[in-house]
């Protein structure tokens, strides 16, 4: 008897598939110089996003809760890996080495971040959920724009004021220089890098979806009460989902900031998470293969159509809308699935989630 | 006395706050809903009354009116076209639409007003008050604003507990199923809620605008989150609770601007909220709600 492949295995490895092939395409592009510089100068953030877009996929399609605060997290890895990176670039020579440190030391930090602002805030649900985590990205992005550290031969100088106030020595050198941010760190954002750990999330992401864990999780999406009731520890699987989506997404900050020679936290914004949020949305709501393949074009169309990049913005308000109205509205939901039987697979699994929630 | 003006700035700042949270309050409790676009209609409110008195050279107070008609209608609008079709969706379907509706109309409000912030003429003629010798002066647009929160508060609590419609919001916001069995008509008291709720903000947007005179496609965006974390402590649903926390929140912002941070500010309004959150969920004037299994 021929042995069956569980389908969430072969769902996984079909994407493993799909993304090394555009990777090997990506690298003999590269090596024969078919590529444009624009095209080029996006490999990196394609990945970025592709990885951001999976970690808030973790928790908005499996935990089934909104976080806003993506790009909060982002920062923290980003701040974290890039200091740790600036002090150590002139010791520690090899990127080889010096990188995988720094995106160690992004992920934990960013997701040691989630789980303390995580076990407060995951008391809460649904909308209070999602300001709170609003207004963590906000504070996080304003106090590393106010934030002044500067070390000299007496030690670090600390200041939320302005590089004055430090009172640093001759010999004393700013690390972060408030609004201005970080300048100078190494540029260890490589894309076969950033594809390796790309590959990585992705490995993570369907394993937890696939695992104990991840049932547990999905269990608490689709029914609070009933999951409690045989047993299941809310808070411990929230806390889970919500530090694998900050370490992804601290990750995902340790190669934004390594990709670029300065850093400022206002590009930290609220702004940020939307488009993250974006993706997700546009490629599935609990679809990870689906939120890497929005993140890449909507990362790239912009730059392919320069005409409607004044249109961009609008265009990623109104996918959020059409998308949610198309798969949330039982009427026109049901249309599509007598009209497009085709589709009819990627609406059923949002039909599964509303049908319940009308019982 | 630089503290009695600062404190006297925030009491203004927070009676902004509080015409917003208003808006939240009113939406939150009927519809179950956060609006995440109500700032952004404060922004469209503010623009009318900037072109209208610009561009057509209107009178202030018909500039007023027209965009309070123009927010209502807009209120009306969004509710229509994209909450409705998801009165049964999850509430993260509705949420993200919300996020969509605001996103959308910053960014419309980008390409029909340009880019480039605008600065705003107060349409406020009170004369200012000196106190103390002219060591405390309190500006007109502060006495406005204050003036203006307190009617409406007045107002609107009059208006849902006395009048025959404000009943039916009350109703409906208790339990939408058993409303409709007693033959109120949910739908059009949703569409009542949203039309107050963009009226006032379109109020609000004049009185945010006439004292920060920068107006920009984002102007309403951090006001209105802030207007909501205001809801969330006075006690969301709670109309005199809208009005405690939006004066609370004003407060603490220009205090908090004046002797801690100018940058972090922001911070320390959104750290309330998280504390608030953790401590009491419900708010000052909250009412705790069961949950149904």
């Amino acid at each position: 008897m021929k042995k069956k492949i569980n389908p969430m295995t072969r769902k996984s490895f079909v994407t493993y598939g799909m993304l090394l092939i555009v990777f090997i395409a990506v690298e003999i592009m590269l090596n024969t110089g078919n590529i444009s510089s624009m095209l080029q100068g996006l490999l990196v953030p394609i990945c970025v996003y592709a990885i951001l877009a999976v970690s808030l996929n973790l928790t908005v399609g499996i935990l089934g809760e909104l976080s806003l605060g993506q790009a909060g997290f982002m920062c923290i890895g980003a701040y974290s890996s890039a200091i740790f990176s600036n002090l150590v670039k002139d010791s520690i020579t090899q990127p080889f080495i010096r990188f995988p440190i720094a995106i160690i030391i992004g992920g934990l930090c960013a997701a040691l971040f989630g789980i303390i602002i995580g076990i407060p805030v995951l008391r809460l649900r649904g909308d209070y959920l999602a300001i709170v985590t609003l207004a963590f990205g906000e504070i996080i992005k304003n106090v590393f724009a106010a934030l002044y550290i500067g070390y000299d031969s007496a030690g670090l100088h600390i200041s939320l004021k302005s590089q004055g106030d430090l009172g640093l020595g001759a010999d004393g050198k700013m690390m972060i220089n408030g609004a201005l941010g970080i300048s100078g760190t190494p540029n260890d954002s490589t894309f076969e890098i950033a594809a390796a750990i790309l590959f990585i999330t992705l490995i993570i992401a369907y394993n937890f979806v696939n695992s104990r864990t991840g049932r547990a999780v999905m269990s608490i999406r689709d029914n609070r009460i009933a999951a409690e009731s045989v047993g299941i520890n809310i808070t411990k699987y929230k806390l889970i989902t919500f530090g694998l989506t900050a370490f992804l997404a601290g990750v995902a900050g340790v190669l934004y900031s390594h990709n670029f020679y300065s850093l400022q936290a206002s590009k930290f914004d609220y702004n940020m998470s939307i488009l993250v949020l974006v993706f997700v949305v546009l490629g599935g709501i609990g679809s990870i293969r689906g939120s890497v393949i929005a993140a890449a074009v909507l990362t790239m169309l912009p730059e392919f159509l320069r005409s409607v990049n004044k249109y961009r913005m609008l265009m990623y308000a109104v996918v959020l809308i059409v998308m949610m109205i198309c798969t949330s509205n039982e009427t026109i939901r049901n249309f599509f699935v007598r009209n497009f039987e085709k589709l009819k697979g990627l609406i059923i699994k949002n039909k599964s989630k509303t049908v319940k929630e009308a019982e | 006395m630089a503290f009695l003006e600062n404190l006297i700035n925030g009491i203004s700042l927070g009676s902004i706050y509080a015409v917003i949270a208003l808006g939240y309050t009113l939406v939150y409790g009927i519809a179950k809903m956060l609006n995440f676009a109500h700032g952004d209609v404060i922004m469209v409110g503010g623009y009318v009354v900037f072109n209208a008195i610009v561009k057509a050279n209107l009178n202030p107070w018909l500039s007023v009116l027209l965009a309070v008609v123009a927010c209502t209608v807009l209120g009306i609008t969004i509710e229509k076209v994209a909450y409705k079709p998801l009165r049964k969706a999850t509430s993260l379907s509705v949420l993200i639409t919300a996020i969509g509706v605001s996103y959308f109309l910053q960014n419309m409000a980008l390409l029909v007003f340009g880019e480039k912030p605008v600065t705003f003429t107060s349409v406020i003629s009170i004369p200012k008050i000196s106190l103390f010798d002219g060591k405390v002066v309190i500006k007109g647009e502060t006495t406005a604003a204050i003036i203006a929160s307190v009617i409406i508060v007045v107002g609107l609590s009059l208006f849902v507990n006395h009048t025959q419609k404000g009943r039916a919001m009350l109703a409906v916001s208790e339990d939408k199923d058993a409303a409709q069995l007693m033959g109120i008509n949910v739908n059009s008291t949703i569409s009542l809620t949203f039309a107050i709720g963009s009226g006032l903000a379109a109020i609000a947007g004049v009185l945010l605008c006439s004292s920060y005179p920068i107006l920009s496609n984002t102007t309403g965006a951090m006001p209105g989150i802030k207007a909501f974390v205001a809801a969330v402590l006075g006690g969301i649903g709670s109309i005199p609770g809208a009005m405690i926390g939006g004066i609370a929140i004003g407060i603490i912002e220009i205090l908090g601007r004046a002797y801690i941070s100018p940058q972090l500010a922001d911070a320390i309004v959104f750290a309330v909220l998280i504390l608030v959150l953790m401590i009491k969920p419900t708010g000052i004037l909250g009412k705790k709600v069961n949950e149904k299994v």
